[in-house]
């Protein structure tokens, strides 16, 4: 066991998939030399060489693109995005190809393929560098869309991510990066894709959640335990497509009382999703109307400080909305 | 009949190719104009077409090893698949969308080419997608070699698309990446001057798309599609470039259209009847025949008794694909992901 943050963890994880299968590699801007601009890759290229960690030319469609081509050929690519915010060059191999080739192929053909991408906001990154992105994705079939939140859960969920027959998105929080610590076992071990984590045990009031809000509700959490006795079960999704219906509705019928909480636009964002999978299954067991705490329907963050401050969902807020919804 | 042809010791073609090559022509044809007459009965709601590009498709393709190279064709390319020994019926199948069709299993559009035991690479429609997965495989093949030290898979990369799908970025950003670090890729543009309805000099300020190889540091070569056995000479010497490691080429195959864009377009509201007149005397399949013939390489009695088998095979092929059970409404929900069943 070592404690490690969440980028150390992230960085193990690869590093142990390469070692472990020649036909991984990196495709992606500055991750060679450069260990990608926010150093996932550090020492990666140096340790495994220029043709297993290979720095790509500016354009997106490619980087997946190509990467389809080579695990079409056989290879089990790591796609870097820069920032998540840059996809969208992408989307058309993502969406029209990736996430599709399996189902009209009728099953001949699939795309082993992992796309990492930094994402989200809180970090002064203003429209461009902030963006969450995870909802568009989710809501197309053939894709698989993780939000590791922990470095335990990052390590572990980027060789399942690896292993997966499936084209994978795999969301990184940037200001979980270095910000979030935790135990991480020396070892190999999985994490599935499609199971959510109770990360705290609460009996009066749900939070569902994932990614940096994670930490934010833990906090809210442990604050209101401490100064109004509210018990508040925080269940991690980690895996947004497909999500844990089972666990979702198993947490809801417990506290009868659900908040979802993310970062994303509330407008068609994965709460929207939960929400109508806890309306339509665990239904008689709600005592309130289930809630969200979202960022705002506005494009992207700003980015002078006191209207990035007013996009993001705080520990603070969240405290406040779980007050009002255990009071109901 | 035991003359060698000129040209035939350069490219090492005997007489035997030639007739191969002129039947699998002349198969693409008859199974293409067959698919015509089945839409135009009402038994098959799209039909797009190879017409005037099968010197271009089976002469490139005959260059290629099926089973080895990697393929990627684009819609028009029923010559190549064939070629490459998808069968009459198969292609059928994908007509009716049945069960049996091997492209998809009925779930895409006719002529959505694919088939893993050919090494075909499942196509899409948004056109210029299939590039960048050409280009992935030569960068798979590129470094498994790198990682041995040696060349231990020699196999290519051979995509296709049309000069108006090389205006996509996709198209510039994967032979970009080819040139960058010189994958054994093929880029082959069958130009036929047409995108649907817009003229070539609405898709580009340049006479030939082969022009634009040299941008991306690697040779554009232009072919006459008419000729198959320019195509297929050209193609060799693509294909044992990039087999010894020493990268892509873009191929230019200038092309007539002969049909319509597909059974959905009508050219005659784009094209005067001049000109689809004129268009006619492109055929690149009676070219080809006239000169078989020239050459004592084919005659009138050869020629008819080969036109009554492969009729018989595209009429068998027809009514089995026709009995071929529809896939199973149950099916719908598979493949979503691989290995869900
Ligand atoms: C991204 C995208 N845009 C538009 C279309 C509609 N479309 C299908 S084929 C075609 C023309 C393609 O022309 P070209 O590449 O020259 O090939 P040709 O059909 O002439 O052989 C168009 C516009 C499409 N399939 N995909």
């Amino acid at each position: 066991m070592a404690e490690l943050s969440l980028i150390e963890a992230l960085r193990a994880g690869i590093d142990e998939a390469m070692a472990a299968d020649e036909r991984v590699f990196i495709f992606g801007e500055d991750v060679g030399k450069r260990g990608g601009v926010f150093r996932v890759t550090e020492g990666l290229q140096d340790k495994y060489g220029p043709w297993r960690v290979i720095d790509s030319p500016l354009a997106e469609g490619i980087i997946v693109g190509a990467c389809i081509g080579a695990a079409l050929y056989g290879m089990r690519p790591i796609a870097e995005i820069q920032f998540a915010d840059f996809i969208w060059p992408a989307m058309n191999q993502i969406v029209s190809e990736a996430a599709r080739i399996c189902y009209r192929s009728n099953g001949d053909w699939n795309v082993p393929l992992v796309i990492r991408a930094p994402y989200g906001g809180g970090i002064h990154g203003a429209l461009y560098h902030s963006q969450s992105v995870e909802s568009i994705f989710a809501h197309v079939p053939g894709l698989k869309v993780v939000v590791p939140a922990t470095p335990y859960d990052v390590k572990g969920m980027i060789r399942s991510a690896i292993d997966d027959p499936n084209p994978v998105l795999f969301f990184e929080h940037k200001k979980t990066y270095r910000l979030i610590k935790g135990q991480v076992p020396d070892g190999e071990y999985r994490v599935p894709i499609g199971k959510a984590d109770v990360k705290r045990q609460g009996s009066d009031v749900t939070v569902i959640t994932y990614g940096l809000m994670l930490h934010y509700a833990l906090e809210a959490a442990e604050a209101l335990a401490g100064t109004d006795g509210i018990e508040t079960e925080v269940l991690d999704l980690r895996s947004v497509r497909p999500l844990d219906v089972e666990a979702i509705l198993a947490s809801a019928r417990k506290t009868g009382k659900v908040l979802i909480v993310h970062e994303d636009n509330l407008t068609a964002g994965i709460g929207a999703e939960v929400a109508a999978l806890i309306a339509e299954h665990a239904f008689e067991y709600l005592d309130a109307p289930i809630m969200r705490l979202c960022g705002p329907d506005v494009p992207a963050m700003p980015f002078a400080a006191t209207l990035e401050e007013a996009f993001m969902p705080s520990p603070e807020k969240i405290a406040a909305k779980l007050r009002e919804l255990a009071a109901y | 009949m035991t003359d060698v042809q000129p040209g035939s010791v350069a490219t090492g073609l005997d007489h035997g190719d030639l007739v191969a090559i002129y039947e699998k022509m002349l198969l693409a044809r008859l199974l293409d104009e067959r698919q015509w007459i089945l839409n135009r009965q009402g038994k098959a709601p799209f039909v797009i077409s190879c017409q005037g590009h099968e010197a271009a498709q089976v002469g490139s393709a005959y260059a290629l090893t099926p089973g080895k190279d990697w393929i990627l064709p684009y819609y028009r390319d029923l010559g190549v698949v064939l070629t490459l020994g998808v069968t009459p019926s198969e292609v059928m199948m994908g007509l009716f969308a049945r069960a049996g069709d091997p492209n998809s299993g009925g779930r895409q559009m006719p002529a959505h080419y694919g088939y893993r035991k050919l090494k075909i690479v499942t196509q899409s429609s948004p056109t210029g997608t299939q590039v960048p997965h050409a280009v992935g495989i030569g960068l798979g093949i590129k470094i498994r070699n790198e990682l041995a030290g040696r060349i231990v898979d020699d196999a290519v990369a051979w995509v296709s698309f049309g000069e108006g799908t090389s205006s996509q970025g996709e198209v510039h950003e994967a032979m970009n990446l080819a040139g960058i670090h010189r994958l054994p890729v093929i880029f082959v543009c069958e130009n036929n001057g047409y995108a649907i309805s817009v003229p070539q000099r609405m898709q580009m300020g340049i006479e030939n798309v082969a022009d634009r190889a040299a941008g991306y540091g690697f040779p554009g070569v232009v072919v006459d599609g008419g000729d198959p056995i320019a195509c297929y000479e050209a193609t060799l010497a693509a294909v044992e470039r990039a087999r010894r490691g020493e990268g892509p080429t873009l191929l230019e195959f200038k092309c007539v259209r002969l049909t319509p864009h597909s059974s959905d377009d009508n050219d005659r509201t784009y094209r005067t009847p001049e000109e689809i007149k004129a268009i006619r005397q492109h055929d690149p399949l009676a070219r080809f025949a006239a000169y078989l013939q020239a050459e004592g390489i084919l005659n009138e009695a050869r020629e008819a008794e080969l036109r009554e088998r492969i009729k018989r095979l595209v009429n068998e092929a027809t009514a089995a694909a026709e009995a071929a059970p529809p896939p199973d409404p149950a099916t719908l929900l598979q493949h979503v992901y691989c290995g869900d069943q």
